[in-house]
């Protein structure tokens, strides 16, 4: 009986964080066009969230790419069509790796920077001192955060999906000697406007739901030292498993 | 004041960087074949079966792309599926006796419409439809006839010793 209490109790509060991170994204659009106003405060989150996130990335979708170069090419090489490596690795990033990939890369450095920062604002009474001044703490907070990580994430999607590309091209071609001409237009003739569409697409989504989580988290953390580690915790995983159901979802839709 | 600079100067490399990624993503790897150009003129061809031809399929010459399949309809007067297709300026003489066939790409390849050039003087112009064409190959049809022409051996030789036995038997 304690088990059934336990399994409605967690069922309960599953579907109570649900309607806040809901209602918190209500509260965070409706404040977007007085946030405009300040376009200083989103270029400076735009830096956090991209630009200092450009070295993992990069480092991330160079050494995604090589590995992909040597797997995709030696499961090729058995059916005779190494030349398809082209194909196989732009259809595979774009699709699927490059936007997945760099939002989990993207919840785990930049996501969890949100939610540990706007944590300690908490633990520290910056909000509160805010509110006690009577200055929206999600205007000037929360939504230049949240829109700087919704820029940056396509962004990075876009950068990770190039630098993978000579990756593979790196190993393919360079290193395993498939065909420069052949790599490149094997890669061009199956690769349409619709796949970097639905790259941009799932990047920008992806962007949604991991900032949302991470501004989440941080806003309505416990205001203790243990809390805002539960939290920033909690926001990586969280976002994890939403990227990986939204991503099934999208893929449904873009099939 | 000097550090917000450098924050604005990082934030702006930083955009113009993913611009320039996703620029290359639509410029550099996507086929950029399947534009035609302007000033594409206008062919038609009509086809008892087009098997599974699809708007966007290329249409080529000796192997390389010329145009475009822009438009496939049903003509229910004459029971044929209508091709439109584009073929882009620069191909501006083909023979108004050249025959537009279906054709497939590889062995799981899409399907294509391939065109061979004719001998006429005479050339296609904007509007112009094609007079010789060639269905799209359908394996079910190729098995039916295969088999219809099995099917058909064994009876006439069955006929055949019929007939000998009925002829005996007349006698």
């Amino acid at each position: 009986m304690t088990v059934l209490k336990d399994l409605f109790a967690n069922i309960q509060s599953f579907v109570a964080n649900v309607g806040a991170v809901a209602l918190f994204f209500a509260r965070i659009l409706s404040q977007i066009p007085a946030s405009l106003s300040r376009p200083r405060l989103i270029v400076k989150q735009i830096h956090n969230a991209g630009g200092l996130s450009l070295i993992i990335i990069m480092t991330s979708a160079l050494v995604v790419g090589m590995a992909m170069g040597l797997q995709l090419y030696d499961v090729l090489e058995r059916f005779g069509s190494a030349e398809s490596l082209g194909t196989g690795a732009g259809l595979a990033l774009l699709k699927e790796l490059g936007p997945v990939l760099t939002a989990l890369l993207f919840s785990g450095r930049a996501g969890t920077s949100l939610t540990s920062e706007i944590g300690l604002m908490k633990v520290t009474d910056q909000l509160a001192a805010m509110e006690m001044m009577a200055v929206d703490s999600v205007r000037y907070v929360i939504v230049p955060r949240f829109l700087g990580g919704v820029i940056a994430m396509p962004m990075l999607t876009a950068i990770f999906i190039m630098i993978s590309l000579f990756g593979v091209q790196l190993v393919g071609v360079q290193q395993l000697g498939v065909d420069q001409g052949t790599f490149w237009s094997q890669l061009r003739g199956s690769v349409d406007l619709d796949n970097v569409r639905e790259a941009v697409v799932k990047g920008f989504v992806f962007g949604v739901a991991c900032t949302l989580i991470a501004v989440h988290e941080g806003f309505r953390c416990a205001p203790t030292p243990e809390g805002v580690g539960r939290a920033t915790t909690r926001a990586v995983v969280n976002s994890a498993v939403l990227v990986l159901i939204l991503d099934y979802m999208l893929t449904a839709v873009f099939f | 004041m000097r550090q917000s600079h450098a924050v604005e100067l990082s934030a702006g490399m930083f955009v113009l960087l993913g611009f320039a990624a996703l620029w290359f993503l639509v410029t550099q790897i996507t086929n950029r074949e399947a534009a035609v150009g302007k000033g594409a003129y206008g062919l038609t061809a009509k086809y008892e079966n087009i098997g599974s031809l699809k708007v966007g399929a290329p249409v080529s010459m000796a192997g390389v792309t010329v145009g475009r399949v822009d438009a496939i309809s049903f003509d229910q007067n004459v029971y044929k599926a209508v091709v439109k297709m584009r073929i882009s300026p620069e191909f501006n003489k083909i023979p108004d006796d050249s025959d537009a066939s279906i054709m497939t790409a590889g062995l799981l390849g899409g399907q294509y419409i391939g065109l061979t050039a004719g001998g006429s003087e005479t050339y296609l112009t904007d509007g112009g439809q094609f007079t010789l064409v060639q269905d799209a190959f359908v394996l079910e049809k190729l098995i039916n006839q295969l088999v219809a022409t099995f099917l058909n051996k064994d009876d006439s030789s069955k006929d055949d010793a019929g007939e000998q036995k009925a002829g005996s038997g007349t006698k």
